[in-house]
């Protein structure tokens, strides 16, 4: 196969890639004035029959979002970009929104155009601190240059965009917790429906898209679907609810490799082939023993499905949850799973909201059963009640209002279940991973 | 008409009426546990306790189930819609969430105000399991003693359902609670010098389905499970509020609202809730006097009311007039037999309605962070001051043609017209003050009728102690003209009889006093009060006029 040059990634290299003249340079903006003069829905059409599938983890067809939106609304309407990446492993908005701002603001233009916005609100992260000087000045610029504000490049098309920092937490990505904290709340996601599309910020139909996918959208616009649709992996015809995943994607690969490293690839790489291929293998001269397809919330491939490809629909077909963010997570053979396991839900569990009574009891039980086991007190029927614990919580047996119960619970049921020696193992030996000075700071 | 299908049993809805599935379920008899809803609160679907199966049926026959667990609270009962509440699946997640509440929760019933009327108890007997899998140490939160003036939270035996942070959000307005912390530490607290010290501030204990909110006043008094509850209305202003007193031993412990969508809806305020302390005052009226030159000559209720009865007649018969003072505090059957009672001695008596209190204006919520009234206003606290000011005026307007004011009365009585008056008082917070009281101290006879003093009572030749609405059975019609009744909950201190009781004696009329009877005769005898005789009235009270809207 051909070496797959990237698009969304192309200038991320250059120098002074952020900058509002090397954009233009590079052929930026060349037809913003010719988009903005499409009628949206023809925008719609071309990004919904490109199959363009949400980047931020859910993969929600795009196009087919926008449309939900209420016909002749007389708005305001909002679209909300998504940029407060928290997913652990996850940092190819952070790249994107950092080395080339432009195309993220190009993307924001023409999605706001194609779903009659006028008012777009990114929400980001608040650690992101690059990230939001390096946005901020190209705002400014495109507000200089007649890209942003009123009437832009005479076509009668208004757009502001508010960069708002986020002092949140990883709920904030959420996208009804997103737009609650941006309504100044704290960031519980709402019930639903009403969904975001008929009632979402400040009680207005609003469109939540992430960082990547309005990339892509520029993309899609100056490439054409076609061009998109060459890229990736078709649908399958054997289930026709699939809608194929197609598009270049950013693979971030972090743990335990040589080259930790943010690829952009066509959909449907193993993630064999990203560790061999671009990240420089397992460090240490090391064997892999599992992966994070994308995201702890995802779960875990063990060895044996490293061959599966990392596309919408592959990771659920080996028991995880899905593709999530495409974070590609390397965990070797010398790291114990119950390690593993045990920082996955600390995570969650401090990052519950705290709103539905499952995920915020059972993400804190699941860490404490774990602690335990770490301190050599664990037992075999632990690993039962861990399975039903996970079991009973999430937006999938309907206990939860959002998914991160899902998330919080998925890797429980990944790990126990492909597994389950390592931790049968580890019980058995009745060994204690952590010294008592841990002890005492877990406990605070 | 819209038909829903509750666990296999069919039930028609009306047109017009919203109601989620919780509701759906209850009409019939299906009850769906749930913490976090509540019927006048914004619906947030974060306790998951009411998690049912919910389908729809097709107009072929054919039923189809979504495939998630939903919660009931969430989902509209609409026409087709099919709820399955007893289902494996639904009995494994209100497992499931049981068990999760009461992971850290302290189990301390034994020492909990709630034990009794606590859902967690009654929900984990009837739909949990009956023994914790939690190994590890429970969560310890801070218990915070200081939430507000009449309120102190356990922290640790609270469930998040955020029923109080709503109600101070939406219906008070006023805001002070709030969640802090995250996930399994998270906890209702206050922002640090603004306490719980709204006007309704009470309503978040009631409101609290575990035992995490408590009422300082009520903590550590009784075990619920000694409390004998009886339905009345509060006395406090003329929203006339719906509640439920609860007694031991002849002892009043708490107030609480009931439910009643033509009187107030679910909530009452902290003046009505905890404004029933004069019952058991130790300054209460407790010894029936005859004063003679300012000599006390008896002391006994039968020969003080013997001694009232001669002298009323003596000054119906003799020259002077007799007038009395109806207080907006009696009820109607008081008013009507004492009014009765006066019209069969002379033709010529007067009737004057008692002062009725007003205090500042309308009190109304919710308030913004301004003191605004945001509509809708979900709960009034009146400045009128007094139950029963409607009902009384219904009884006056029969008997005396028009409502004459206290401040007539007071002006014909200094003038030296009457030998007799008959004044009832009834008002805990005074109803006359010296000046007034001085119009009386000419008159020959002074007849007294009270529940505390009063400076009116220094010119009283006859002092009768009557009850406290707590002591008495009768109807007071609010504001709005609904018609409720007060129920007998404790009996009053020795020396005193209820209003009731002491008038129907006075008239001589034969047996006991029978309200129901009463009320047949006075629905037949006043018009305007002709629906008091309904079954109804028992229940939520009666509308005098069907066209009002209740507010």
């Amino acid at each position: 196969m051909a070496k797959f040059e990237p698009v969304l990634f192309a200038r991320i290299n250059k120098p002074d890639s952020t900058s509002l003249k090397t954009y233009m340079a590079d052929g930026g903006y060349a037809r913003i004035k010719e988009i903005l003069s499409m009628a949206p829905v023809d925008v719609i059409n071309v990004v919904k029959d490109a199959g363009l599938r949400g980047r931020g983890g859910a993969g929600f067809p795009c196009g087919l979002k926008w449309t939900f939106l209420p016909k002749d609304h007389p708005g305001p309407i909002y679209l909300c970009i998504n940029a407060d990446e928290s997913e652990p492993g996850t940092f190819n908005n952070r790249i994107l929104m950092e080395k080339d701002p432009h195309q993220l603001i190009e993307g924001i233009m023409i999605a706001c155009h194609a779903i009659k916005s006028n008012n777009a609100y990114l929400y980001l992260r608040y650690e992101y601190g690059r990230s939001y000087r390096t946005l901020d000045a190209a705002i400014k610029e495109c507000y200089a240059a007649g890209l942003l504000g009123k009437n832009i490049k005479g076509t009668g098309f208004n757009l502001d965009i508010v960069l708002h920092r986020g002092a949140g937490a990883y709920i904030c990505g959420e996208e009804t917790g997103l737009i609650e904290s941006l309504e100044g709340k704290r960031a519980w996601p709402r019930i639903k429906p009403p969904f975001p599309a008929i009632e979402g910020l400040f009680r207005k139909p609003t469109i939540v898209n992430n960082v990547e996918t309005l990339c892509c959208v520029t993309q899609i616009l100056y490439r054409g679907k076609e061009w998109f649709q060459s890229i990736g992996v078709p649908p399958d015809p054997n289930n026709p609810r699939d809608p194929g995943s197609y598009g270049p994607k950013l693979y971030c690969v972090s743990g335990h490799v040589n080259k930790p490293c943010c690829v952009e690839l066509p959909l449907g790489v193993t993630a064999r082939e990203l560790i061999e291929e671009h990240a420089g293998g397992v460090w240490k001269g090391r064997k892999a023993k599992a992966v994070v397809p994308g995201g702890i919330s995802m779960g875990f491939f063990s060895e044996k499905e490293f061959d599966t490809k990392l596309d919408f629909a592959g990771p659920g077909k080996v028991g995880c949850l899905g593709l999530g963010t495409a974070a590609v997570v390397v965990i070797d053979d010398q790291t114990s799973m119950v390690d593993v396991l045990f920082n996955c839900c600390r995570f969650m569990s401090h990052e519950s909201c705290g709103q539905c009574t499952p995920c915020r009891e059972g993400t804190a039980w699941m860490t404490k059963i774990l602690t335990r086991i770490r301190t050599g007190q664990g037992r075999l029927e632990d690993l039962d009640l861990l399975m039903e614990v996970a079991g009973s919580m999430g937006i999938i047996p309907g206990t939860t209002i959002c998914g991160l119960s899902d998330g919080a619970a998925w890797p429980v049921k990944n790990a126990i279940s492909k597994f389950r020696g390592d931790f049968e193992e580890y019980i058995s030996s009745k060994r204690a991973t952590v010294t008592s000075a841990q002890k005492l700071m877990e406990a605070h | 008409m819209a038909t829903v299908t509750v666990n296999g049993k069919e039930v028609e809805i009306g047109a017009s009426e919203r109601l989620n599935c919780i509701q759906a379920a209850s009409k019939v008899g299906v009850e769906i546990p749930a913490y976090c809803w509540h019927p006048a609160l914004s619906v947030v679907a974060s306790c998951r306790m009411c998690l049912v199966e919910v389908g729809d049926k097709k107009p072929d026959g054919t039923v189809a189930m979504q495939p998630k667990l939903v919660p009931g609270c969430q989902t509209p009962a609409k026409d087709g819609t099919v709820i399955i509440s007893d289902s494996q699946k639904v009995k494994d997640a209100r497992k499931a969430t049981l068990e999760y509440l009461l992971l850290n929760h302290p189990l301390d019933c034994p020492t909990c105000d709630q034990a009794g009327e606590c859902y967690l108890q009654d929900y984990s007997f009837n739909y949990g399991r009956g023994y914790s899998r939690l190994n590890e140490p429970k969560n310890i939160k801070p218990d915070k003693t200081y939430i507000g003036d009449q309120i102190t939270l356990f922290t640790d035996r609270c469930i998040m359902c955020t029923r109080c942070v709503r109600f101070t959000r939406e219906v008070s307005g006023s805001s002070e609670l709030q969640v802090v912390s995250r996930g399994s530490h998270e906890e209702i607290d206050i922002f640090p010098g603004h306490p719980v010290n709204n006007p309704l501030a009470g309503n978040v204990v009631d409101l609290c389905p575990v035992g995490a909110l408590c009422s300082k006043d009520f903590l550590y008094q009784q075990r619920v499970w000694w409390l004998k509850s009886q339905s009345s209305v509060c006395p406090g202003c003329s929203t006339g509020c719906s509640i439920t007193v609860d007694q031991n031993e002849e002892r009043v412990y708490r107030l609480h609202p009931r439910t009643n969508e033509k009187a107030q809806g679910h909530f009452m305020c902290d003046e009505g809730r905890f404004g029933w302390k004069y019952t058991h005052s130790d300054q209460r009226l407790t010894s029936p006097e005859v004063r003679t030159n300012g000599h006390v000559t008896s002391s006994d209720f039968d020969s003080v009311l013997a001694s009232v009865r001669t002298a009323l007649k003596k000054a119906a018969q003799g020259k002077g007039k007799v007038a009395a003072v109806l207080s907006p505090w009696m009820t109607v059957e008081e008013a009507y037999l004492l009014a009765d009672f006066l019209k069969s001695l002379s033709g010529q008596v007067t009737l004057a309605m008692g002062p009725v209190r007003i205090e500042g204006k309308d009190d109304q919520f919710p308030k913004d962070v301004k003191g605004n009234v945001v509509e809708p206003v979900k709960f009034t606290i009146r400045a009128e001051k007094a139950p029963n000011r409607a009902g009384v005026e219904a009884v006056l307007s029969h008997f005396a043609g028009d409502v004459m004011p206290f401040e007539e009365l007071l002006r014909l009585s200094s003038t030296g017209q009457f030998s007799a008056v008959y004044l009832v008082g009834g008002d805990p917070e005074g109803w006359i003050s010296e000046i007034q009281a001085e119009a009386f101290s000419k008159i020959e006879t002074v007849i007294v009728q009270d529940i505390l003093s009063s400076p009116v009572l220094k010119h009283a030749t006859h002092v009768l102690p009557s009850g406290t609405f707590v002591e008495r059975e009768g109807v007071f019609v609010n504001h709005n003209g609904l018609a409720q009744l007060i129920r007998r909950s404790v009996r009053g201190p020795d020396g005193t009889r209820p209003d009731g009781r002491l008038l129907w004696e006075l008239a001589e009329r034969s047996g006991l006093i029978q309200t129901d009877t009463l009320r047949s005769e006075i629905a037949a005898a006043i018009p305007a009060l002709a629906v008091i005789s309904n079954a109804e009235l028992k229940v939520n009270g009666v509308l005098l006029d069907e066209t009002v809207v209740a507010v």
